[in-house]
């Protein structure tokens, strides 16, 4: 039978989620933001729910809701902090001692979540040594240097915004839009992508940026560019 | 003269950069160095994000939401530029390929340790963001930042009282007094404006500073702003 990943809604892309699942969401300063599958896991409502996002507090992004709503036990990020004097929904819950944060050099995040995609349960990198955010890290020297070891980050879940996908699960993205989609995908067991347009056809191949391999679901949900 | 202006620190610094460089510009004012690159040199700006190649900030009506910097700003992309997600992006950063990393600090210690992703507000979450991957993995770290604090303070100490971002990394700090340089024997002083002398700077300074032999004035072009 031909392979067909596409969708009919975000909801039969995510399908069933269990309470304390890993779920990683892209996006990166406005763009990339997988935000409809964010507002569909709000509907599902897994409970103590770990989340792999780049930042908590990101005013663009719906994590703010999985927050705000309590679903969110554990956030593994690179930004935990809102704008302003005034403490975001992260922070609130954060200082009085409802979610767990895991705080990450951006370099080891991404790398983290990469080596968990590519079969790789650890490493080794100067970034972060020294440091309040590695302290208790393992420590090696290579070089003469000192390094940390970081291990990799695996997820049950990845929510990923791409431009175009197709039925193979083959998606693009625009411009800085991938950030962390690519690595995000290849690092969970369930990935959805929704895309702003789902073809028929195969994607010409020069065009693919995240192999179908990756993807278990692509949803169309429209936009603009 | 007076002392040197947030705008024109950005000049004097972007006067350094060696043509045919990759350079990685940090949150806030190192971002302004965009806007000085002297015309004679081809210089190819970097953004944790995924770009190779930064170009000027999009004009109205031209941005892309999906084309941001790593200061979620809405940009263009220059001749010759190139988009990567941001496994790769870091990859870039964290394996040597990154020329000049100017970051803003809070404070720089005289071994080149620096401080500048936690200033310790209470209750705000924190935000690394790729702070500690460009410090330990760029070729050279220099920072911008005032001399001293708002309350007078020197920021250039013995030892830094906040959080490090990475031991031992800075080798050069642009202010709005002096440019130091950071060598094995301590901090030197190469620039300083002409209407500080060397013993004003010593009071200002939280550690022994040593002025060059070839010590020039600091001065800049007059800027707008």
């Amino acid at each position: 039978m031909a392979i067909d990943k596409r969708v009919q809604s975000a909801a039969d892309g995510i399908g069933p989620v269990k309470d304390g699942a890993v779920v990683m969401v892209s996006g990166f300063g406005g763009a990339g933001f997988a935000n409809i599958l964010q507002d569909t896991l709000l509907e599902i409502g897994p409970r103590d729910i770990t989340l792999v996002a780049n930042s908590a507090t990101h005013p663009f992004s719906h994590t703010h809701k999985l927050v705000e709503a309590g679903l969110v036990a554990k956030v593994i990020v690179t930004a935990a902090r809102g704008r302003g004097s005034d403490l975001s929904p992260f922070e609130l819950l954060w200082r009085d001692g409802k979610i767990e944060l895991e705080c990450v050099p951006q370099g080891s995040f991404s790398e983290r979540i990469r080596a968990g995609g590519a079969g790789i349960p650890a490493f080794f990198t100067p970034a972060g040594y020294g440091t309040d955010l590695c302290a208790g890290k393992e420590v090696r020297e290579f070089n003469g240097r000192p390094h940390v070891l970081e291990t990799a980050i695996t997820g049950d879940l990845a929510l990923i915004r791409g431009d175009c996908g197709d039925r193979y699960g083959n998606v693009s993205f625009r411009f800085t839009q991938m950030n962390f989609g690519h690595a995000m995908a290849t690092a969970c067991a369930h990935t959805v992508v929704e895309v702003r347009e789902a073809l028929d056809e195969a994607m010409p191949q020069e065009e693919v940026q995240l192999p179908g391999v990756y993807v278990n679901s692509v949803v169309a949900v429209g936009g603009e560019p | 003269m007076s002392v040197l202006s947030r705008n024109q620190m950005a000049w004097r610094a972007a006067q350094d950069l060696p043509d045919g460089g990759v350079v990685n510009l940090g949150l806030g004012m190192p971002v302004l160095v965009s806007n000085y690159m002297p015309a004679d040199r081809d210089i190819f700006l970097q953004s944790e994000n995924g770009i190779l190649g930064v170009g000027p900030e999009a004009e109205d009506g031209y941005e892309d939401r999906n084309l941001v910097d790593a200061g979620s700003r809405r940009i263009t992309l220059r001749a010759g530029a190139s988009i990567v997600d941001s496994a790769s992006s870091f990859a870039m950063i964290r394996g040597g390929h990154i020329d000049v990393t100017i970051l803003g600090a809070f404070e720089v210690a005289v071994n080149g340790d620096l401080a500048n992703w936690d200033s310790r507000v209470p209750d705000k979450g924190p935000l690394v963001g790729g702070a500690m991957d460009l410090a330990a993995g760029a070729k050279s770290t220099w920072t911008l930042m005032q001399y001293n604090t708002r309350d007078g303070a020197p920021r250039l100490r013995h030892a830094c009282s906040l959080p490090l971002t990475a031991p031992g990394c800075v080798k050069r700090v642009y202010t709005d007094i002096a440019v130091v340089e950071v060598r094995v024997g301590g901090f030197v002083a190469t620039e300083i404006i002409p209407t500080i002398s060397a013993e004003d700077l010593r009071a200002r300074t939280g550690a022994p500073i040593a002025i060059a032999g070839d010590c020039r004035p600091l001065v800049a072009p007059m800027i707008e702003g």
